[in-house]
C-alpha cells in the first residue's frame, strides 16, 4: 500500500475524477459568476463587459443594502438562536433526560425533516388575521389583545421568521452538540463531580471549553445557512410587506431571473459568497485566538 | 477611454448563466444558434403547433383542446397541438432562454415588457404582427377594435392575441346595498360615504386580495385616470408628469386613507385572492374591485352563495371636478400570447385563423368568458351575469389601462410590493410615490 501511494500518477488518478467534479461544479461556477458580475445583459440582448459598475451600483442600491442588512441580522440572531437553543436541549438530552432522551430528541428533531415552504405556510396560517385568522390571534383575543396583523409589518414579519426557523432547525442542532458531549469521557466529568463540581459551574468549566469544536462547527454551519436563506422568507411573505424581509438570495434571484438582469445578479451572488467567507474565516479566527488565550 | 466590447457568444453565455448565480440550477441547455431576426430562407413550423401557456391558466388549454377536437380539427391534424406550461413567475426566463436558443414555440405566453417595441423580443422582430398576418389570412374583422385597441396601447404593437377582453370595476352585493339604503355610487365621496354605512353595519365595505398587491394598486390608478385624466399614467411615462406631483400624491393618500379607516377590512395585505373572493360571495363584503374574468366564480353556484341576482357590477366612480370620466372603463386583454415570426407557414396560418374565427365563440361557451375574439356564432345559453358585463363591454366608449400597465418590469413589482406598506400606514403615500418614481427614472 506504502508503494501505492508513494506512486505520484497513482494519487493523481485517484484523486482526478473527484478534483475534475469538484472544479467543474463547485470552482467553475463561482469563477464564471465572478467573471460575469463585470457584465451586463442577457442571453438575448448579448453581454456587455461594463467593469466594475455593477459593484459600484450595488454600494449605492437602497435596495441591494436593505437586503444585505436583512440578511446579516437574520444570519445573527438565527444562528444565535439555533446554537444556544440546540445546545440547551443537548445539555437536557445528556444531564437530565439521560436514556430516557431518545423520544424528546425524536421529536424535537421531527421538523427538520419538513420542507422550509410547507413550515412557512404552516406558521403563516398560524399568524394569519381576518376571516381566516390563525389560533396566535385567537389565544391573543381570548386574552383581551386586539388581533395583530403580524405579516403586515417588517419587524413582526422577521420575529415570525426567526420563531419558524429555530422551531424547525433546532432539534438539527440539538443532535449535532449531542453528539460533541457525548464524547467528553464520563471520567473527566466523574473527576469534576468529585472536586465538587456540579451544575453551571460544571457546564461553564468543563463541558463548555470540552465541546468547544463541535460548537464551532456548529456556528459555521449555521451562519452559512442562514446566510443563505431563501425559501422560508419567500414561502411566509415574499420577502415583504414591501421589501423588508428580502435577504440577499431572493434579491439575487429576482435581479437574475425576474428583470433578466443576469450581471447584475451575479454581483449579489458574488457579493454573498464573500460574506459567507468573510464570516467563516472570521470565526475560525476568533476561535484560533481563543485557544491561545 | 472607456472600453465597451459586446460578447454575443451566446452558446457560451447560456451555460454560463445556468451555472452562475450560485449555482441556481436555472435550467439551461446549450444554445445553438444567436438570436437573429425574424427573416428566414425555408419554413420550418415543426411537427406540432406548440402552445406555451402558464400553470395557472389551464381554462385556455381546455378551450384550445375543444377547438383542436372540433371546428380546428383540420388544422389540428396538419400540426397538432400540443401544450407546454411554465409557471408564470418564470415566463420571462424561460423566454428569454428559448428566444436565445432560436427555440421559441410557435405560440407563447411572454412577458409584458418583453413584447414591446422596446423589449428583448420586440427589438429582435422576433414576433408575429398579427394585425398584418390576420389582414393577409382575411380574418382581422374578428379581433375586436376595442381589444386591438387595449393591445396596441398596453404593448405598443399587435402582438398579443386577445383571448380575454376584461374590463375592470366594482362589483358589490346589490342585498348589502339595498339593506343599507345604499344607491350605486357614482362619485368618489359617494363611494366613500357608502364605506362608511357598509362598515357600521358591520361588513367589509371592499375586500381585496391584498397579498397579490395589483388589486390595491389598481385603485390608485382609477383614481388618477378619474382625477388627473385618462393620460396620467402616459404623461409620466413620457415624462411630462411626475407621481411626486400633488395631484398623483392624492390618489395614493386615497388609498392610505381607506386602509387606515378600515374599509379594506382586517388583514389586507396578507389576503390572498381565494380569500378575498370567499368574502365576497358569501356576503361579508360589500364590494370588490375586480375584473371581468371574476363572472367564472360568480356564475359558479357553489362560490357563489349570495346569488347571481345579488351581484352587481359598476365602473369606479367619478371624482369631483376631475378630468377623466366614468364611462372610460379599464380594459385588458389577459396576459401576452405571441407567436413567432420566424417559420410561421401557411400550418400555422390556419391554425391562427380558425383561432381568431371561434375562440370568442368557445370561451362565451365553456367558461362564460368574454374574449377580445368576436363571436361568430350565437351561444344559446348566456349566463345573466355574463350578459350583464357583455352590455357594459359592448358600451364602453373609451378604455384607460392600469397602473402600472406602462411601467418597467421594476417598478411594476416596487408599486406592489410596497402597497402593503402604503394601506397599512408604514409607509407614505409622497415616500410610495417617491420610490416608484426614482425606479421609473432608474429603469428608463
Amino acid at each position: 500500500m506504502r508503494r501505492v501511494l508513494a506512486d505520484k500518477k497513482t494519487i493523481v488518478l485517484l484523486l482526478a475524477p473527484a478534483l475534475l467534479m469538484y472544479t467543474l461544479l463547485k470552482l467553475v461556477p463561482v469563477v464564471w459568476s465572478l467573471g460575469l458580475s463585470f457584465f451586463e445583459g442577457n442571453l438575448l440582448t448579448g453581454f456587455t463587459f461594463v467593469g466594475g459598475k455593477n459593484f459600484v451600483d450595488f454600494t449605492r442600491d437602497p435596495d441591494a443594502i436593505n437586503a444585505l442588512m436583512v440578511t446579516l441580522k437574520y444570519s445573527v440572531v438565527v444562528t444565535a438562536g439555533q446554537v444556544v437553543m440546540g445546545y440547551s436541549l443537548a445539555l437536557l438530552y445528556v444531564f437530565v433526560l439521560r436514556r430516557a432522551s431518545a423520544l424528546v430528541r425524536t421529536v424535537a428533531f421531527f421538523p427538520t425533516v419538513l420542507p422550509s415552504v410547507a413550515v412557512a405556510l404552516l406558521f403563516k396560517s398560524f399568524f394569519s388575521v381576518g376571516d381566516n385568522q390563525g389560533p396566535v390571534n385567537s389565544v391573543m383575543n381570548l386574552m383581551g389583545y386586539p388581533s395583530v396583523e403580524f405579516l403586515a409589518s417588517g419587524s413582526l414579519t422577521f420575529m415570525v421568521a426567526v420563531i419558524m426557523e429555530l422551531w424547525r432547525s433546532m432539534g438539527f442542532y440539538a443532535v449535532l452538540l449531542y453528539a460533541g458531549l457525548v464524547d467528553i469521557p464520563v471520567e473527566t466529568l466523574e473527576s469534576a463531580r468529585i472536586d465538587g463540581a456540579g451544575g453551571l459551574r460544571l457546564v461553564s468549566n468543563i463541558v463548555l471549553p470540552l465541546s468547544a469544536p463541535i460548537l464551532l462547527s456548529s456556528v459555521i454551519f449555521s451562519f452559512n445557512a442562514t446566510l443563505k436563506v431563501f425559501d422560508g422568507l419567500l414561502a411566509l411573505n415574499n420577502g415583504g410587506p414591501g421589501s423588508e424581509t428580502t435577504p440577499l438570495t431572493l434579491y439575487m434571484y429576482r435581479s437574475a431571473f425576474q428583470y433578466a438582469e443576469y450581471g447584475y445578479g451575479s454581483t449579489v451572488a458574488v457579493v454573498l459568497t464573500l460574506l459567507c467567507l468573510v464570516f467563516t474565516l472570521g470565526v475560525f479566527r476568533t476561535s484560533r485566538q481563543d485557544v491561545t488565550v | 477611454m472607456k472600453a465597451r466590447t459586446t460578447i454575443r457568444r451566446t452558446g457560451v453565455v447560456a451555460s454560463s448563466a445556468a451555472l452562475v448565480l450560485a449555482m441556481a440550477a436555472c435550467g439551461g441547455g446549450t444554445a445553438t444558434g444567436g438570436a437573429s431576426g425574424a427573416a428566414s430562407v425555408s419554413v420550418n413550423e415543426g411537427s406540432n403547433f406548440v402552445v406555451l401557456t402558464a400553470n395557472e391558466n389551464p381554462a385556455l388549454r381546455t378551450q384550445l383542446d375543444n377547438l383542436a377536437k372540433g371546428v380546428c380539427a383540420e388544422p389540428n391534424k396538419a400540426l397538432p397541438l400540443q401544450h407546454e406550461t411554465v409557471a408564470q413567475a418564470d415566463v420571462v426566463t424561460k423566454i428569454t432562454l428559448l428566444a436565445s436558443q432560436g427555440s421559441l414555440p410557435n405560440h407563447f405566453i411572454a412577458g409584458t415588457a418583453q413584447v414591446r417595441p422596446t423589449g428583448d423580443l420586440g427589438k429582435a422582430n422576433l414576433l408575429l404582427n398579427y394585425e398584418q398576418k390576420l389582414t393577409e389570412l382575411g380574418a382581422w374583422n374578428n379581433v375586436s377594435p376595442a381589444a386591438a385597441q387595449t393591445v396596441k396601447g398596453v404593448y405598443g404593437q399587435m402582438v398579443s392575441l386577445p383571448y380575454q377582453y376584461n374590463i375592470e370595476g366594482i362589483w358589490y352585493n346589490k342585498k348589502l346595498f339595498a339593506a343599507n339604503n345604499i344607491t350605486e355610487p357614482k362619485t368618489y365621496d359617494e363611494l366613500l360615504a357608502a364605506m362608511d354605512k357598509l362598515k357600521a353595519a358591520g361588513v367589509v365595505p371592499i375586500t381585496e386580495g391584498g397579498k397579490q398587491g395589483w388589486p390595491l394598486t389598481r385603485l390608485i390608478g382609477l383614481h388618477l385616470f378619474r382625477n388627473v385624466g385618462p393620460n396620467a399614467l402616459a404623461d409620466v411615462r413620457d415624462g411630462k408628469a411626475k407621481l411626486t406631483d400633488p395631484e398623483y400624491v392624492k390618489a395614493a393618500q386615497a388609498l392610505a386613507d381607506m386602509g387606515a379607516k378600515g374599509y379594506l377590512g382586517e388583514g389586507v395585505s396578507s389576503r390572498e385572492t381565494d380569500a378575498a373572493v370567499a368574502s365576497f360571495l358569501t356576503g361579508k363584503a360589500g364590494m370588490m374591485y375586480n375584473g371581468s374574468w371574476f363572472l367564472s366564480n360568480v356564475n359558479d353556484p357553489k362560490q357563489n352563495v349570495i346569488g347571481v341576482d345579488a351581484v352587481g357590477f359598476m365602473p369606479f366612480p367619478a371624482v369631483s371636478g376631475g378630468k377623466g370620466s366614468i364611462e372610460q372603463w379599464p380594459a385588458n386583454a389577459g396576459a401576452s400570447m405571441s407567436m413567432r415570426a420566424k417559420d410561421f407557414g401557411p400550418k400555422s396560418g390556419a391554425w391562427l385563423k380558425c383561432i381568431a374565427e371561434n375562440f370568442g365563440e368557445e370561451a362565451l361557451k365553456t367558461s362564460g368568458q368574454i374574449s377580445g375574439l368576436k363571436v361568430n356564432k350565437e351561444v344559446a345559453t348566456v349566463a345573466p351575469a355574463t350578459k350583464m358585463v357583455q352590455e357594459k363591454v359592448a358600451g364602453a366608449k373609451e378604455s384607460v389601462l392600469w397602473f402600472e400597465a406602462l411601467m418597467d418590469s421594476k417598478s411594476n413589482a416596487l408599486a406592489s410590493t410596497n402597497v402593503s406598506l402604503l394601506v397599512t400606514g408604514q409607509m407614505s403615500p409622497a415616500d410610495y410615490m417617491a420610490k416608484l418614481q426614482t425606479s421609473i427614472e432608474a429603469n428608463k
